[in-house]
């Protein structure tokens, strides 16, 4: 497509089209009224003057004569810038006035008519027209008194140029601003235009440029801007997730290959290659295990989860994880507790029960009280320092999940850290686990617009799923009176 | 039992078939989904075990298929897509298990088996009865023996639901999807804690075990031992 081309396609050019011709409509029509009404206020003009004196000169004949009659007509007919006069005998031929020749006939009909004619005194042979009244007077003689047209043709001539240089301007003026704002609004749109192609030739960090008057491309620039900021994150963290899976699952990988390969090399009996082949299948669903957190973070931080959302109370979670992993908090000889009051939520009930889950799965691991207390003997650590507790209630507007133990907790500076994928603080790895708890239980938060929180429980950690409480039923839920406390050992 | 595998996959589709094979079943296998509605449609099968993912017709609306046919052969369906949405998707089409790849074929052949039991099976049976353990569903109660057993709400459930199955493999999963309604992976082994509190229950002291622990799969409750 040519420049040309490209600019007369632009929305700009074509609205200025059509502008242009509705302004141009108006214009002439202006002009048009303009014009018509001033030919009517000369006629009427004319008409009113003819009359007038048609009627003073009958009046003289009346009174004086056609001495008296043709006396006046060519007194009148002196003056400079005379009317047309014309007195005729019964016979036709001319007794009085100044006009030389007229169109034939038209002494004949008495009433208006617009005519050619020629003054008696004009050399030229140019002809003139002139709005006439011919009047019949008693014995046959006919009175003419006209007025020449040329004024009024003049008038309208004026009138004529005028509308073909304002159309002349309109036509000029409107295509050139079209040209130049189209030109404008092209140049920035094909600056949008080369900046998505560099996007979508792969360079993601490029922007759309935005301008200072804040118009409605600048207001599209801008959206578009916010949106390339959206899609460079995700993809940032998609392949932050490629990567640490690349990483991460490449271990497990290595050690499972390089099992089987030992398993193989030595020739062992039955029993120690079934040993190994169960590590392998053991090892084997620890990566899925991993996998799929990976995968279920990727998707609540991505929101693709968000479909799957309904009301329910916080306090019905923190039970249902309390129960579940009551058993196990008592066989790694810790308590756990909950402690609920009826808090309403909106979200996904199975990933908010598994952030859940999480947390209490790392209190459980690594809540246990310091090694400090534990070297006073078992009796010296206080039972409560063995508690861990889980909470559900409302703070506000918000809906707070918690799980507190009375651990080590994790130093201030380790906390934002500890969120990320991967990270396992305990540097020695002895406990089991992919290092994805506190990441997923993140992504949940983020997901219901909530956050995670980690805070010290002096001692311990406190960590907790900050979400926002579902507007519609809180109010129906929280007139409920609030649960006791329960405790079971 | 008569099996179709519908699975495109040619290597996990035969080693599907060989493993079925082994353990007693007779499995069919089809290609692709059109192949497989047509040989559902005709055969006469207790389990349809089904990729989601199919050429020329994909699971979900093969089984969708089906079902407007009046066909209600218990289905299994097989899926990459493991998110607890995409497992609401496949329920809701009509498919009556959902199983995230990959599966190890104990937890599959264990679900298979629970699936061709609630299809011709008998109707549910007030009281489950497996050698001198006795669980009344209706009045709640449980005894082995003459002695009776106290069991807290969710040790009741959690009996419940290995006595329906008496005889049969139940693995962690599918007891943490169907006494806690829980769809995800705990990191811990956290289900292996509550049925050790359980077997202290129900066969400590006794001198017949019941509650047995299946390696590699899961659980069973049955009398004797395999």
């Amino acid at each position: 497509m040519t420049a040309f081309g490209k600019l007369i396609r632009t929305t700009a050019f074509r609205l200025t089209l059509a502008y242009l011709f509705l302004f141009a409509l108006f214009a002439a029509s202006l002009l048009g009224y303009f014009a018509w009404n001033t030919r009517r206020l000369i006629t009427e003009q004319i008409t009113s003057t003819v009359n007038a004196e048609t009627s003073e000169i009958s009046d003289i004949f009346a009174r004086r004569g056609l001495r008296g009659l043709v006396f006046s007509i060519e007194n009148r007919a002196l003056r400079p810038g005379a009317n047309l006069y014309l007195v005729t005998a019964p016979n036709g031929q001319a007794l009085a006035g100044n006009v030389g020749s007229l169109a034939p006939g038209v002494m004949a009909t008495s009433g208006w008519s617009e005519t050619a004619y020629r003054r008696l005194d004009e050399q030229d042979t140019a002809d003139h027209r002139a709005l006439a009244r011919v009047t019949e007077l008693s014995n046959g003689f006919r009175l003419l008194i006209g007025r020449d047209l040329e004024e009024r043709r003049r008038l309208f001539g004026i009138v004529a140029k005028a509308a073909q240089w304002s159309l002349l301007v309109v036509v000029v003026l409107g295509l050139g601003g079209g040209i130049f704002v189209a030109r404008r609004v092209l140049r920035r749109i094909d600056a949008m235009t080369g900046t998505t192609q560099r996007i979508m030739a792969g360079d993601l960090s490029g922007r759309l440029p935005v301008g200072r008057s804040g118009d409605e491309l600048d207001r599209l620039a801008e959206n578009l801007n916010a949106m390339l900021e959206r899609i460079e994150a995700l993809m940032v963290g998609l392949k932050e997730v490629s990567d640490n899976i690349a990483h991460d699952l490449k271990t497990p990988l290595t050690r499972l290959r390089n099992r089987a390969e030992e398993a193989l090399a030595k020739s062992g009996t039955e029993a120690e290659y079934r040993g190994a082949l169960e590590r392998t299948i053991e090892e084997s669903d620890g990566l899925i295990r991993t996998f799929n957190a990976l995968l279920m973070i990727a998707r609540a931080e991505s929101g693709q989860a968000r479909g799957n959302m309904d009301d329910f109370d916080a306090a019905d979670v923190a039970k249902g994880i309390h129960e579940l992993y009551e058993p196990l908090a008592e066989d790694g000889g810790m308590t756990l507790q909950v402690r609920t009051v009826s808090a309403p939520l909106h979200g996904n009930r199975e990933l908010i029960s598994q952030a859940l889950a999480n947390l209490v799965e790392n209190a459980i691991k690594y809540g246990k009280p310091v090694a400090s207390a534990q070297a006073l003997g078992a009796d010296a650590v206080a039972p409560s320092a063995r508690d861990i507790l889980i909470e559900a209630r409302r703070d506000g507007d918000s809906v707070l999940l918690s799980v507190r133990d009375h651990g080590p907790g994790i130093p201030e500076a380790d906390r934002k850290h500890a969120v990320e994928r991967f990270v396992r603080l305990e540097a020695s790895r002895t406990q089991p686990g992919s290092g994805l708890g506190l990441s997923l239980a993140s992504a949940v938060a983020t997901l219901h617009s909530g956050e995670l929180r980690l805070a010290d429980a002096y001692p311990g950690l406190a960590a907790t799923l900050a979400l926002p409480a579902s507007a519609g039923i809180s109010d129906r839920l929280a007139a409920q009176t609030p649960d006791v406390p329960q405790k079971v050992a | 039992m008569r099996l179709l595998i519908i699975e495109d996959d040619r290597e996990s589709a035969d080693y599907l078939v060989k493993a079925f094979r082994e353990v007693g079943y007779v499995a069919d296998l089809a290609g692709d989904g059109e192949e497989g509605l047509s040989l559902a449609d005709s055969g006469d099968y207790d389990v349809l075990v089904v990729d989601r993912m199919l050429p020329k017709r994909d699971g979900l609306s093969l089984i969708g298929a089906l079902r407007e046919k009046g066909n209600r052969t218990p289905v299994l369906i097989l899926s990459a897509l493991g998110q607890v949405d995409d497992r609401i998707k496949g329920l809701r089409a009509g498919g009556d298990d959902y199983l995230p790849k990959p599966y190890s074929f104990a937890e599959l052949l264990a679900r298979v088996e629970v699936l061709s039991r609630r299809h011709g099976g008998p109707t549910e049976e007030t009281t489950y009865r497996v050698g001198d353990l006795e669980l009344d569903r209706l009045s709640h109660r449980v005894a082995r023996g003459k002695d009776e057993l106290t069991l807290q709400p969710r040790e009741f459930r959690l009996l419940e639901y290995l006595m329906k199955h008496a005889g049969q493999v139940v693995t962690r999963t599918m007891l943490l999807e169907n006494v806690w309604d829980y769809h995800f992976d705990p990191q811990t082994n956290v289900i292996d804690v509550h049925i050790s509190r359980l077997r202290s229950k129900i066969d400590k002291g006794f001198e017949r075990p019941l509650l047995h622990t299946i390696r590699g799969a899961g659980y069973m409750i049955r009398d004797g031992i395999r």
